[in-house]
């Protein structure tokens, strides 16, 4: 009986069981305690106090949180936008055209996402030090480190990511399909419109959900070049751990965890459009 | 004398230090249907992609039917190209495929759509309109991406080995088919293939390429028939190629001295090879042919049943050659070891160039 022998035997299936609900209960068990307890109406965390909405309520009236959550959006969004544009074309160059240079700028595209996070926001706080009282100087400007700072950070090394996803995606299409584009008298840019874009279409959406999820969870770059004044959903609730967990952390971690969970949906229904695309 | 469809002259293509395409003079004619043979990498797609407008040439000078086009862009140029896998657009259906030419020249859209569907049914595919073309098979993704480049009107059509892809039975069809299509539009199709047969049975005109280089253009039967050097001979076909030197304008003399009869152009003490098609030999018991100047000894090596017929390996005093016997009822059976003589009719034999 050849099918057995390769069945894991009685006692070994059970270990294998086992080990697979302890990697989710691992997994699970502080997402979901997480979610019960910002639902629980005691002041102290980790004991049960009755059920309330109080602290997603709270999490609303408060200005701070509002604005912080404000904050994160406007610089994932401003961020996401100029990296996708940024990321698709460096894709694009590296995958379709050699120039002088380019294996150097290819190795150089894939440091930020090797680049420990502290040695980035470091770099990149010295930075903005630097380079924005030369710019001031010189053309009388008033940059300062806040809003522009921390977008331009998060597009730093969101272009990576997102070049790294739509170069997979052009890597997989045939350079074959443009030319008979243009074959059929479409030009550059057609052959580009009609025929480039459909096809990295998935990679671009992924690339762009994926540096959302990223520019919307970073803590460390962010609090190293915001200013006063600037501060996102992440950095705020590492600001309030410091004072004491309450109940609203809780809450504020679910309505970030729902976001999370809902960009990386939108990504795999992007990828599933993708395949069913393909075949 | 007419305009042809397609003219190069001292057409060079390099990519660095590769000369993929060595100074070509071709023309073809309107309504012509030309193949460009060749074994892999001789540059066949080079000179097909430079027609097309996808590669440049680095020299020489492009005509199409009398415009100068060398360094026109693709989209410009009144030629479409069937590519060696199909590139369908797979993100589009059959009828956006074939319509895409007429979309992109600014055709309006009832009027792209009906003329693509016409030329949808032309290709035989009526009825599969709305597929994805990425649902289609290996045939049928061929006729989408002739349906695609006809409905151009294209002056002359371009096709990188469109039947490289497809089984044997599959692929004769397509290759009726083909014809059929050409002598209906009457335009000229310029044909890339490395499978000799394919060209010979096909072609008004072939091109044969080796290294980059255009060793001879002609119709089947001029380059089965007359090989230019020893590459064509071979490559055409099959034959056997027996080393000898230019005797007399009348005389070759072979490699082990013996002295046969070849009318050739070459100079005396020319190195040449004597090309002798297996189909064009004969094998007869030694002595039974008479030493007439069209024939050689040799013995028996093994013999290969075809089912119509039988391939015999003969050795020769310095080389090994192939005779193949129809397999008539009553045809004389050879053992191996047999001493033999080839013999063949005179006019048989060609000389070429052994280099
Ligand atoms: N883009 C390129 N860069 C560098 N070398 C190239 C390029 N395209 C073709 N070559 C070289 O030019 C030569 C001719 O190539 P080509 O594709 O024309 O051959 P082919 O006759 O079509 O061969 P096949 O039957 O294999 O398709 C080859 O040596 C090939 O390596
Ligand atoms: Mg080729």
């Amino acid at each position: 009986m050849s099918s057995t022998a390769v069945e894991p035997r009685g006692w070994f299936k059970a270990l294998l069981h086992v080990n697979g609900w302890l990697v989710y209960i691992f997994f699970y068990a502080p997402i979901i305690l997480l979610v019960v307890f910002s639902f629980s109406a005691s002041r102290n965390v980790g004991v049960w106090g009755g059920f309330t909405f109080e602290w997603y309520g709270e999490f609303w009236d408060s200005q701070a949180t509002r604005d912080s959550l404000w904050n994160s959006v406007q610089i994932a969004v401003l961020s996401t936008l100029i990296s996708v544009v940024l990321g698709t074309m460096a894709a694009l160059a590296l995958e379709r055209f050699t120039f002088r240079g380019h294996r150097v700028f290819d190795a150089l595209l894939y440091l930020p996402i090797i680049i420990p996070d502290v040695t980035m926001a470091v770099m990149l706080l010295l930075f903005f030090a630097q380079f924005f009282d030369v710019i001031n100087a010189v053309f009388g400007t008033d940059l300062r480190k806040g809003f522009s700072s921390i977008v331009l950070s998060h597009i730093a090394f969101n272009i990576s990511f997102v070049s790294v996803v739509v170069r997979a995606r052009i890597a997989g299409m045939e350079s074959r399909l443009e030319e008979a584009a243009m074959d059929l008298y479409a030009t550059r840019w057609q052959a580009f419109r009609y025929v480039t874009v459909p096809q990295i279409l998935p990679g671009i959406l992924g690339g762009g959900l994926l540096a959302m999820t990223l520019s919307l969870d970073d803590v460390v770059i962010t609090q190293f070049v915001t200013g006063p004044g600037w501060t996102t959903l992440p950095v705020y609730v590492f600001g309030l751990i410091r004072k004491g967990v309450t109940p609203l952390i809780n809450a504020v971690s679910v309505v970030m965890l729902l976001g999370s969970v809902t960009l990386v949906a939108l990504s795999i229904l992007a990828d599933r459009a993708r395949s069913v695309g393909d075949t | 004398m007419t305009t042809p469809a397609v003219e190069l002259k001292g057409i060079t293509k390099r990519f660095g230090a590769v000369v993929a395409v060595d100074s070509i003079d071709l023309e073809i004619a309107d309504g012509e249907f030309f193949a460009m043979l060749g074994p892999s990498g001789c540059g066949k797609t080079t000179t097909l992609r430079m027609v097309a407008g996808l590669d440049f040439p680095t020299e020489g000078s492009l005509k199409i039917f009398g415009d100068e086009v060398g360094t026109l862009p693709p989209n410009k140029r009144p030629v479409n190209t069937v590519f060696q896998n199909y590139a369908l657009f797979p993100h589009m259906t059959v009828l956006q495929n074939v319509a895409f030419g007429l979309k992109m020249q600014g055709v309006d859209k009832s009027a792209a759509a009906s003329q693509a569907r016409e030329m949808i049914e032309l290709v035989q595919l009526g009825g599969l309109e709305d597929r994805k073309s990425s649902q289609m098979s290996g045939g049928q993704q061929q006729r989408v991406a002739l349906a695609r480049a006809l409905v151009n009107h294209p002056k002359v059509l371009l096709l990188d080995e469109p039947l490289g892809a497809l089984d044997l039975k599959l692929r004769q069809e397509m290759q009726g088919e083909l014809k059929r299509l050409q002598r209906e539009l009457g335009i000229s199709f310029v044909f890339v293939t490395h499978d000799q047969e394919e060209a010979l049975t096909m072609s008004d005109r072939i091109a044969v390429m080796h290294e980059g280089q255009l060793l001879q253009v002609g119709s089947p039967e001029e380059i089965y028939e007359h090989p230019v050097n020893r590459f064509v001979a071979d490559f055409i076909g099959q034959t056997n190629l027996l080393e000898g030197t230019i005797e007399d304008s009348a005389t070759v003399c072979l490699a082990n001295g013996v002295r046969v009869k070849a009318t050739s152009s070459y100079s005396t003490g020319a190195k040449v090879a004597l090309s002798l098609r297996p189909e064009r030999a004969h094998l007869s018991m030694r002595g039974d042919g008479a030493s007439d100047g069209s024939s050689i000894d040799g013995v028996i090596e093994r013999m290969t049943y075809l089912g119509n017929a039988r391939v015999y390996s003969v050795r020769l005093d310095w080389m090994e050659v192939e005779v193949r016997e129809e397999n008539r009822p009553g045809a004389a059976l050879y053992e191996p070891g047999t001493e033999i003589s080839i013999h063949w009719d005179p006019g048989a034999v060609w000389v070429v160039a052994d280099s």
